[in-house]
């Protein structure tokens, strides 16, 4: 059973019918006891993260999914779940992100238009786990006005008035700042290659 | 490097895709769920679906076409049509739609359009604006049009209602309010362009594309590649919104693509 994370804001929804789709069993989780039985874990995060990191912590989620993260579960975050995988973010100075990778979520400056909202492409920097079967230069769908830095968990990087981090990837933990819900076939295929892994 | 987008819209009445030039001599153009699915396998970026019918019946049978079409829809989704509170937001987005589309609904009560951004988040709100130059402007220009557009932009004026009504509100002005309400996009119709395909009003669209600091969708006049290149390229258009020219085959997105690649403008293209 694979398990959503649902903190109350989100698009638990269509990623519920993403996973569906693609034929295995999920179910959306609100309350800790439920994650210890998963399979896998997938945070599809949206909204502001100070607010999410409060839900999380109302729900007393926080401690049995860093533990879980840390005792080797599979996970995949999508978009503010990528996010919340860092030590903070500019958007919440006073919320603590899991601190599972280092560095600081930061607001896009210097660009005209935010949030980075549509098809931008992927550059791929390892094409085996996440990314298999998934061409460099693939469009995937983007709707974010903070962006996570680039460091050597790094997977994949996009352009927007920097290049930020698209996907992570370290051990047991996968992430992705796009939605790959929303991203059409490419999407579907990241996705598979979560669940299939 | 950002793509720019190419939307089709289906506009429905009791669950049949219909089109016809300002609401009259509507043509049925096939099933919501089937040029759907045709759309997005041609490289749709996202989906709009405006809903026509005005009606209880109506709402009742687009929720069922909305679930019909996300179903096997991995693209984003917007629907629209007669959202005026947040429990028509809610039932759409339930049924499926990643964003909800408002227009009169925001011009009878702006606090709706905060409303939604705080219980949804503004990525899950579009603002449609219906614009159509004021009687006294043309599009061909005098030297007193001409005057009026380069002086405070009074050029257009916001309609609602399909377009029927003219509620003196200016288009730019508005544009900026939607935007600090808490829009995530905006869907600007130009109801001078509509139906007649020739062309987008790109005057309109650069205007309030430069003006507000969220994504503007064009829509309205569409009725030759040429067009779409147009609307990016001197419209600033970061995305662009077309029916006919679509459902009846005139052009396939595939090739508008390609067609676009080739002008300079980025798109989405395998």
């Amino acid at each position: 059973m694979i398990a959503l994370i649902d903190y109350g804001a989100g698009n638990v929804g269509s990623v519920l019918k993403a996973v569906q789709y693609l034929g295995y069993p999920a179910r959306a989780v609100n309350r800790p006891e439920l994650l210890s039985s998963a399979e896998k874990i997938i945070f599809p995060g949206q909204g502001h993260f100070g607010a999410m990191m409060n839900a999380l912590a109302e729900r007393r989620m926080l401690e049995p999914l860093s533990r879980a993260l840390e005792a080797g579960m599979p996970f995949l975050g999508i978009c503010l779940g990528l996010q919340a995988l860092y030590e903070g973010s500019d958007e919440a100075p006073d919320a603590p992100g899991l601190g599972v990778l280092p560095g600081r979520v930061r607001r896009f400056e210097g660009v005209f238009k935010v949030p980075h909202v549509g098809w931008s492409q992927l550059e791929v920097r390892s094409q085996n786990g996440i990314f298999r079967g998934v061409l460099d230069g693939s469009f995937v769908y983007y709707c974010h006005s903070y962006f996570a830095p680039v460091t050597q968990e790094t997977a994949a990087v996009t352009e927007y008035g920097q290049w930020y981090a698209a996907a992570v990837e370290t051990k047991n933990i996968w992430a992705v700042q796009f939605h790959p819900e929303k991203s059409g076939d490419i999407g579907l295929r990241v996705l598979k290659n979560f669940l299939e892994a | 490097m950002l793509a720019k987008r190419i939307i089709p819209c289906l506009d429905c009445k009791d669950g049949r895709v219909v089109k016809g030039v300002q609401f009259v001599d509507l043509r049925d153009a096939g099933d919501p769920a089937e040029l759907a699915e045709v759309y997005n396998r041609e490289g749709a970026d996202e989906l709009v679906m405006l809903d026509i019918s005005a009606s209880r019946e109506g709402r009742a049978t687009l929720m069922d076409t909305v679930n019909r079409v996300a179903r096997k829809l991995f693209i984003p989704l917007t629907v629209g049509g007669g959202v005026r509170a947040l429990d028509d937001a809610r039932r759409l987005l339930s049924a499926g739609a990643d964003k909800v589309a408002v227009n009169t609904g925001a011009v009878e009560c702006p606090d709706l359009i905060a409303e939604l951004a705080g219980r949804y988040g503004r990525q899950a709100v579009v603002v449609a604006i219906d614009a159509r130059r004021h009687a006294a402007s043309s599009p061909s220009g005098t030297s007193k049009s001409d005057e009026r557009r380069a002086g405070n932009g009074n050029a257009w004026q916001v309609l609602t209602y399909g377009g029927t009504r003219e509620t003196g509100l200016d288009a730019v002005e508005w544009a900026r309010k939607v935007e600090a309400l808490g829009a995530g996009e905006i869907l600007l119709t130009s109801m001078d362009a509509d139906g007649t395909q020739m062309g987008f009003d790109c005057e309109l669209t650069h205007i309030i594309a430069r003006t507000v600091h969220i994504p503007v969708i064009a829509s309205g006049g569409a009725g030759a590649p040429e067009h779409f290149a147009e609307v990016f390229l001197r419209g600033a258009a970061d995305a662009a919104l077309a029916a006919s020219i679509f459902h009846f085959g005139t052009h396939s997105i595939r090739s508008l693509k390609e067609y676009l690649r080739t002008q300079g403008v980025p798109v989405r293209l395998s």
